[in-house]
């Protein structure tokens, strides 16, 4: 059985982005990029799929600039043992990214797809529940775990109220929570391997998909500024503040 | 324009959050109808009948529904967006389950999370962890929208819808449920709640959030965490606020043990009040909070429980 899984490359996520001061869009001009940390739980994921036997190999795609190649030799790196990169030069929305997906789905007919809940840049969480509709393989959001058991699968889901577990009906599309695993590093030698690993570059013409705009971005700006507050000498105080000043209790 | 807000509830009764949406498409229009898909959801269609500002309330009430699984909700409401301008949910875990496919099946975009409402087809959302906020424009004919309920006040309960069964039934037959572990307890929802009290990696095991319940039984207050906490084991994941977790913006959050990363911060900096308990007082979460206190939580917690 294959499995895809894909990562995206996003801004680090220990940097505070800045806005433009034109307000365009936010400034990403020598900011440190890395693969969406809910991405690298979904690489975990599948090399550990193929490390229990369930998976026999694993394929990692990434959509977007020549520069995500750098995310896939990582994913490379960590024990995908291909990579595809669905050349994109914009950010593009996330139901173009679904259904260029779908289409690389159609061609290598995995059983288990996995990506991220979100990605941590546009914060969408849309991605994977699309490629669901799309594909109409069954769909396990949100993932604390995942039991392949032959022609279904148990997936353990992180909800408002707690835990939920559904049963799915394989192929299936699951999308990661924090909770799934604890991903790897990759160690030097396999970073080396990495490199001579096979890279397929495809476009959106070749997967017969065409691009189309759904919003249309005005403006960004920066989120409204807290004022200074103070320091408290003790507890005392504090209760003092919070019933007079602030009346909150 | 006609507007389809998915409800959130339990069958029994409507869940704030859906209060929260109502409001939310009032700001677009008028003509606001509510779908309570659910199985034996009679409860929770006449309490959605009473949420002020809706004119009409479809019921969709068949096993196939019950606990709300996104292939079945998504075939239901592509099946009900016919004539209807917009389609809205509760940015909850089922919202989000939910709603992507839907966008998709019709071809259109999804916008998640708005946080304002600036006309029909121009609204705001947070991106990048809350440190950015965009506005976009929906150029596609049925826009798809999640709401992010802290943005947004509840719709009142002076209404009187009319309700109306939907006969039709989705079943894809794609997935089953099979149980949940759901966690149950008297302090009120973290998300509605008025004040909220976090505990973080600093709080050092689960056993020792009790002094923070024991600070928010005095309160009436919710208790939160931070993902380092759940992740450590100390408490459960419905209890994480941040950029992945559940957002909140209570009147008073007070955070204990919790150094302030960007992720939780994105969570909670849009409360009214924020107060932060913290020995190291070059931690991060100190450069948002009104009241800043440097001092062991050990000390500290006790003596402000004993001081309410
Ligand atoms: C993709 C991604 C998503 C994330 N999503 C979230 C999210 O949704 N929510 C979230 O919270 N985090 C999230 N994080 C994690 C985030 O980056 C931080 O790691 C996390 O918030 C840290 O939790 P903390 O503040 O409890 O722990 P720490 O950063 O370890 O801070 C502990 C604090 O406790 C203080 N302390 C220790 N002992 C005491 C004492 N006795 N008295 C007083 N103070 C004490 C310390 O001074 C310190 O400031 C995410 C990270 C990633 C990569």
């Amino acid at each position: 059985m294959k499995v895809i899984v894909t990562v995206k490359r996003v801004i680090d996520y220990n940097v505070k982005v800045r806005v433009k001061a034109d307000g365009s869009d936010v400034d990403l001009n020598n900011v440190k990029m890395a693969m969406n940390p809910f991405c690298e739980i979904a690489v975990e994921e599948a090399i550990r799929l193929k490390e229990s036997g369930v998976a026999t190999e694993v394929i990692a795609v990434s959509v977007g600039p020549k520069a995500c190649q750098e995310q896939l030799r990582t994913a490379l790196a960590l024990g995908a043992d291909r990579a595809i990169q669905v050349e994109s030069d914009e950010q593009l929305e996330s139901l173009n990214v679904a259904k260029l997906l779908a289409k690389v789905i159609e061609q290598e007919q995995p059983g288990v797809v996995i990506l991220g809940k979100q990605a941590i840049d546009t914060d969408n969480n849309q991605t994977g529940q699309m490629l669901s509709a799309l594909t109409g393989m069954a769909q396990g959001t949100f993932a604390s775990k995942i039991d392949i058991q032959g022609d279904k699968a148990l997936v353990t889901r992180e909800v408002d109220g707690g835990l939920q577990t559904i049963e799915l009906a394989m192929p299936i599309i699951a999308t990661t929570d924090l909770r799934l695993n604890e991903p790897r590093y990759a160690s030097l030698p396999n970073i080396m391997k990495a490199k001579r690993k096979p890279l397929e570059v495809k476009t959106a013409e070749e997967l017969g998909v065409s691009i189309k705009a759904h919003t249309k971005l005005l403006s960004v700006g920066a989120p409204a500024e807290r004022k200074a507050g103070i320091k408290v000498a003790d507890v005392a105080e504090l209760v003092d503040k919070l019933k007079n000043e602030a009346k909150v209790i | 324009m006609s507007i389809l807000v998915i409800a959130e509830h339990d069958n029994d009764s409507i869940k704030s959050s859906t209060l929260n949406t109502v409001t939310a498409a009032l700001a677009i229009a008028d003509d606001v109808t509510v779908l309570v898909a659910g199985s034996n959801c009679q409860g929770a269609a006449q309490s959605a009948a009473k949420i002020s500002g809706v004119s009409t309330v479809l019921v969709a009430d068949n096993p196939a529904y019950a606990n709300q699984l996104a292939e079945n909700m998504r075939a239901l409401i592509v099946e009900l967006a016919e004539g209807k301008s917009h389609l809205l949910a509760p940015a909850t875990t089922s919202g989000k389950n939910i709603m992507p496919g839907v966008a998709a099946l019709l071809d259109v975009g999804q916008i998640s999370e708005i946080i304002k409402v600036e006309s029909a087809d121009v609204f705001e959302r947070p991106v990048y962890a809350g440190n950015a906020v965009a506005k976009v424009q929906s150029l596609d004919a049925i826009k798809v929208i999640t709401v992010r309920t802290t943005a947004f006040e509840e719709a009142g309960d002076t209404g009187s819808a009319s309700i109306e069964e939907v006969t039709a039934i989705c079943d894809a037959g794609k997935s089953t449920f099979i149980g949940e572990e759901v966690v149950v307890s008297e302090r009120p929802e973290l998300t509605a709640a008025k004040i909220v009290i976090s505990g973080g990696r600093g709080m050092g095991n689960g056993e020792n959030f009790g002094l923070l319940e024991a600070v928010a039984d005095k309160l009436g207050a919710a208790v939160g965490a931070s993902r380092a906490a759940v992740d450590a084991g100390f408490v459960s994941n419905d209890m994480q606020v941040g950029q992945t977790g559940k957002i909140v913006a209570p009147d008073l959050y007070i955070a204990v043990g919790i150094s302030g990363a960007i992720q939780h911060l994105a969570g909670m900096k849009d409360s009214k009040v924020i107060v932060a308990i913290n020995k190291d007082e070059e931690a991060p979460i100190f450069s948002i909070a009104d009241y800043g206190l440097v001092a062991d939580l050990f000390e500290a917690v006790p003596e402000l429980e004993s001081s309410l």
